[in-house]
């Protein structure tokens, strides 16, 4: 099925400074990261005709045309491609593909997909409680009935289906901290990791304080400030830049509409149809994950939903460090969000890019010809699939 | 540090939320029913996700149902929760079909287990009485 002609590759990444790191805003912080996915790619800005933004939550009033107020930013002319995208964690990967879509429609050449943030204030001296000031607010959610019965926080509703599928399927408390763990391990091999150097046990997993049971602090996704943005270029223009270019073999979308606590699963079985055709690659195939974890929980469901063990069967496929360094199945092999960094669904992408290049150095897994990439936004809401190469379509 | 209180968040009786705020505090859980279909539907909402028709009414429910999730919330994310935590939130399946997002009250946190009957209980707190539940008797 050859109708495609143009494809497409990520050819350059950029990652700014991650984690608690004050001064530049989230605009800022997004110019930052296109300015270094242009220099990874070895391309000049006035290459670039594209540019499509995920808004974090600190873009305030520029996040609606949050991808005209960057153009402005950085003095960018003539653009062919431009918008603002918002499917939450699943944004990341609908972005990458809408650039394939682009270029292979002969709209752009070279189309930068961009996510910045910027919630974490500096601490301020009259702050005792650091924890209680710091989660109120932006990551709150909540209004009218919720508020008043205290049901804050997209913590407690995956809390929720996680509880519904603790029940129903047997999934332990050791179950996600398996996730946790194997994680962190991964995080000691990266060093733009907010976890690296902090190595962590089972034991201190089970330690750690709830938030919402049956949630431990540790079972959910760090709050980083930063940016992160990748290069998507036409195929011909992607082999004689600066890196070998990580080639779109699949990609699609899943958005399975009803309730999560009577489903218990993500968008991951339809994006992933449209992504293996597409790709006319099978779930064997695939070398490594790189799999959207706002959660442990997510990670458990998406692993589930792909097929790599049955529906329910998550916590004893994770059980035996299977995820983990040295595993047959690597999955978030940078620390993922919950021990890297979190820049909602760019960072399962640009590890996977790191990964597919060979770039990963402690953390490289022998073998990375294909790499499934997942978003997920909302409580299991929306998802996005791809399939990241080292050879084209 | 000072000692005020900020006071926990109510609930704003706004058009689409105020005929179940009256219901509640006159001891009454009531959903909406889509008049064109039947669905019942919660919480409150323009129109009927299953045909789209805007017309409905409020109907009152029988109050009963079990334990569909929970979780305990421990991270205080308003200063008005403070002394609250850790507290239980629970989502309900009412013997009707929806489900409905609430506090359980009168239970202690190990006897809570999904399937557990409850049964509805109005308190006024805040100022608002709100339906939250409790162990219930029906089986």
């Amino acid at each position: 099925m050859e109708r495609r002609t143009a494809q497409a590759a990520i050819t350059g990444l950029g990652i700014t400074e991650q984690g608690k790191v004050f001064g530049p805003s989230a605009i800022g912080f997004a110019v930052e990261a296109v300015r270094l996915a242009l220099d990874d790619a070895g391309l000049e800005a006035h290459e670039l005709d594209g540019l499509l933004v995920n808004p974090g939550l600190t873009w305030g009033g520029s996040a609606q045309m949050g991808s005209f107020a960057l153009q402005q930013a950085m003095g960018l002319r003539d653009l062919r491609l431009s918008a603002a995208m918002s499917l939450g964690g699943a944004t990341a990967g609908a972005m990458v593909m809408q650039a394939v879509l682009a270029i292979e429609a002969g709209l752009a050449d070279h189309v930068a997909c961009v996510f910045s943030d910027a919630p974490l204030k500096p601490p301020r001296p009259q702050e005792t409680d650091a924890q209680g000031s710091g989660s109120s607010g932006a990551y709150a959610f909540a209004g009218g009935l919720e508020a008043a019965y205290g049901a804050f926080g997209v913590n407690g509703l995956y809390a929720l289906v996680a509880q519904r599928h603790m029940h129903r399927f047997g999934t332990t408390h050791d179950h996600l901290g398996a996730i946790a763990v194997a994680e962190r391990a991964w995080a000691q091999h990266n060093p733009r990791a907010q976890f690296h150097g902090k190595t962590l046990s089972i034991e201190e997993y089970r330690a750690s304080r709830w938030v919402a049971e049956p949630f431990h602090l540790l079972d959910c996704c760090l709050v980083s400030n930063g940016g992160l943005a990748v290069v998507v270029s036409r195929g011909d223009r992607s082999r004689n830049l600066r890196k070998p270019p990580v080639w779109i073999r699949g990609m699609g979308q899943g958005h399975p509409g009803g309730d999560p606590l009577e489903t218990l699963a993500s968008g991951a079985p339809i994006a992933a149809k449209s992504a293996f055709a597409m790709a006319g690659a099978e779930l064997a195939d695939v070398d490594f994950c790189e799999l959207y974890d706002c959660y442990t929980f997510t990670v458990l469901v998406t692993l589930e939903d792909y097929g790599f063990c049955g529906k329910g069967e998550g916590g004893p496929f994770v059980a035996d460090g299977r995820i983990g360094p040295g595993g047959s199945l690597p999955v978030n092999t940078g620390g993922g969000q919950l021990s890297s960094f979190y820049m909602w669904g760019m960072t399962p992408i640009s590890e996977a890019v790191i990964q597919v290049r060979g770039e990963g150095g402690g953390r490289q897994v022998a073998r990375h010809d294909l790499g499934l990439v997942s978003g997920n936004g909302g409580v299991l809401s929306t998802h996005t699939t791809l399939l990241l190469g080292r050879e084209s379509r | 540090m000072s000692e005020t209180t900020i006071p926990r968040p109510v609930p704003r009786p706004t058009p689409e939320l105020a005929p179940f705020l009256d219901a509640a505090r006159a001891g009454r859980l009531e959903v909406q029913r889509c008049t064109a279909c039947g669905t019942l539907r919660f919480p409150p909402r323009e129109l009927c996700s299953r045909c789209w028709s805007r017309d409905f009414r409020w109907t009152a429910v029988s109050g009963r149902g079990e334990v569909y999730s929970w979780y305990v919330m421990h991270q205080v994310y308003h200063p008005g929760f403070a002394a609250d935590v850790p507290y239980v939130v629970v989502v309900v399946k009412l013997e009707e079909g929806p489900l409905m997002t609430s506090n359980l009250v009168e239970c202690a946190h190990d006897r809570i287990r999904i399937g557990l009957p409850v049964e509805v209980v109005f308190a006024e707190r805040d100022g608002v009485s709100l339906p939250r539940f409790r162990p219930g008797t029906h089986s």
